[in-house]
């Protein structure tokens, strides 16, 4: 592994009296790869611009191994970055695009031909080197910009939301292809993005950003499988997780004249309970009714009532029930998620 | 060619109307610089070169011809250059960098350029006299420069701040400083304005006729326009000489517009992106 590591030491900042980023602490380890996974406003962005060093922080450090960067202009941090527009420069011939920050370190010319054309090569553009940004397709600027971003061989490989302009299509391939580059060269990569199957697909680990603060930095599995908090509860899965608002008492969990028992006896007071999609079923004891039914090939969402709300079932095609009719809820007891009152996990 | 829709033609007819006293007047030139009898617009005499000697011999107490042309090119081209360097980079700071007062000198750019500059002058003389630069052209370039500045820098502002943000922050990782982003990324890529800019000033500059005027007294110094002026007398003017001397006067100008046109017209419709 030729990646390094990179620490995040209260990392804050502040746009006027708006507060972006709020002491962020965060361990990457060399050579994998992190995604920034939130909302548009969440401080996913911003982090990223302080560790490229385009945006000065507020307060806190910024290491790279143990060297302190966070005074350091973006020269001299060594970091390669891909952003959303791709940001090719546009009255430059693509090879020029690629070459310029060898050019910037006086490269031989020799050396340059010969990088480029590899890493051109590598990336399937070797036949449109000659032509500018503009007269090549989306695809090809966005390897274009890679290459340009991996052609210092740098220590850190930013990614700021480098598959959003992407055809549908091209984003999917594309998403394997930086993913399997990134692996091979073994450079540390932070990805910043909205998209959660980008997030889930691509990263070893995934910081999940609200509000400008870090909800949960964890494995794919852990997120979905023990989300922190409500937030990243709802905001990882597809369909998002489902959320009662209730109590807990007696080993028991109420909300209305609903009461569902909880494998954690001890908990009391206000909380949620959370029950995924997929760990919902049909052939349980709750009755509910059917109010929407969406087919979705492999697998049909049912949209029930329970209550004052509305709550999804992922069922399976064989099993699609009838609209309007009324159905037995049931889900499986080890994948329930509780919360407490102010949104935290406390079981299991 | 298809007919006109007829709103357009009443357009067309309107501005046809407007231009004809312009056109009149250029026509007017052409022929009194070129003819020895001219009625109304009509020539009635032989072609007459003898009105062009100008070119060849000095005329009463004037200087040669190529003193004046040589001084307002040197005025024009330096005074476009000056323009145009100094405007690209308080541009690019003003649309790129935060720094304390920026609003501030926004707005007082702005006031300058709608200030009338010949209010100045006097004011202008006096600096100059202070400076030593009375009676020199590079007083009235530095005068001249100065006062297209405003405009410039407005100009060029719109240009830099079509420019993408994402491209400037890749330019900085990719190990540039502000300097070299500036030279090889910024200004290639507003290469319209620079060039709609530096026409402009050289325009400017080439038809100048109060600062000269004002600000210049020797006939070493004279430019085209002390020269052409100096053919009108408070008694008698001899309009066959002038009409030829303003022609010549006018050509580099007519010339330089049919080449430059297509970027002045980015001048005109406000530094929108090129």
């Amino acid at each position: 592994m030729k990646g390094i590591s990179v620490r995040l030491e209260g990392l804050t900042k502040h746009f006027g009296k708006v507060v972006a980023l709020q002491a962020l602490d965060l361990d990457i380890r060399a050579g994998e790869m992190v995604a920034f996974l939130g909302p548009s406003g969440c401080g996913k962005t911003t982090t990223l611009l302080m560790i490229a060093g385009i945006y000065q922080s507020t307060a806190g450090q910024i290491y790279f191994n143990e060297r302190r960067v966070d005074h350091l202009h973006p020269r001299d941090r060594d970091v390669g970055m891909v952003f959303q527009s791709y940001a090719l420069y546009p009255h430059l011939i693509l090879f020029e695009n690629i070459a310029f920050p060898l050019r910037l370190k006086r490269t031989p010319q020799a050396e340059i031909e010969q990088k480029v054309r590899q890493a051109a090569d590598l990336l399937g553009i070797g036949h449109v080197l000659d032509r500018r940004p503009a007269q090549v397709s989306g695809g090809q600027q966005q390897r274009a910009a890679l290459a340009r971003a991996l052609i210092k061989e740098p220590q850190v490989l930013l990614l700021d939301e480098p598959l959003s302009n992407l055809d549908a299509q091209i984003r999917l391939q594309a998403r394997g292809e930086i993913r399997r580059l990134q692996q091979q060269i073994g450079v540390t990569s932070i990805l910043v993005t909205h998209d959660q199957a980008e997030a889930l697909a691509m990263a070893d680990r995934i910081a999940v950003f609200s509000m400008g603060k870090l909800q949960q930095l964890a494995t794919t599995d852990d997120l979905y499988l023990r989300p922190a908090n409500v937030f990243v509860a709802r905001f990882v899965g597809h369909p998002p997780m489902n959320l009662l608002e209730g109590g807990f008492e007696n080993g028991h969990f109420t909300m209305g004249t609903l009461s569902i028992p909880v494998p954690s006896g001890h908990l009391k007071g206000g909380g949620s309970l959370g029950i995924r999609p997929e760990d919902a079923t049909l052939d349980g004891e709750v009755p509910a009714r059917v109010v929407v039914i969406e087919p979705l090939g492999r697998e049909t969402l049912v949209t029930l009532r329970l209550g004052e709300m509305d709550f999804k079932v992922l069922a399976d095609q064989a099993a699609r029930p009838t609209l309007g009719t009324e159905v037995r809820l049931g889900y499986r007891r080890d994948r329930v998620h509780l919360f407490d009152q102010a949104g935290k996990r406390v079981a299991p | 060619m298809p007919l006109l829709p007829p709103r357009w033609r009443l357009l067309f007819l309107v501005v046809a109307a407007l231009s004809l006293p312009v056109i009149a007047g250029i026509v007017w030139l052409f022929l009194t610089g070129s003819f020895d009898e001219v009625h109304g617009l009509v020539p009635t005499g032989p072609l007459a070169l003898k009105r062009w000697r100008f070119l060849w011999e000095s005329i009463g107490n004037r200087p040669p011809i190529h003193v004046p042309l040589l001084n307002s090119m040197v005025f024009s081209v330096v005074v476009s250059v000056v323009v145009v360097t100094v405007a690209s980079m308080a541009a690019y700071a003003i649309s790129r960098l935060s720094f304390p007062g920026r609003s501030m000198y926004l707005g007082l750019v702005l006031m300058l350029h709608a200030f009338p500059a010949v209010s100045l002058i006097i004011a202008i003389f006096y600096i100059l006299r202070l400076l030593g630069l009375f009676d020199t052209l590079t007083g009235v370039i530095l005068v001249k420069a100065s006062l297209d500045l405003p405009l410039g820098i407005w100009l060029m502002k719109g240009f830099f701040d079509s420019l993408s943000w994402e491209m400037e922050m890749a330019a900085l990782v990719d190990g540039m400083s502000r300097w070299t982003l500036f030279w090889k990324i910024a200004l290639p890529l507003v290469r319209p304005g620079v060039l709609a800019l530096g026409t402009f000033s050289l325009l400017s500059a080439w038809g100048e006729f109060i600062l000269p005027f004002t600000l210049i007294v020797s006939t070493r110094s004279w430019t085209m326009a002390l020269y052409l002026q100096s053919f009108i007398g408070e008694v008698f003017t001899d309009y066959r000489v002038a009409a030829a001397v303003g022609l010549f006067y006018a050509l580099p100008v007519i010339v330089l517009f049919l080449l430059g046109q297509r970027y002045l017209l980015n001048v005109y419709s406000g530094g929108v992106k090129g």
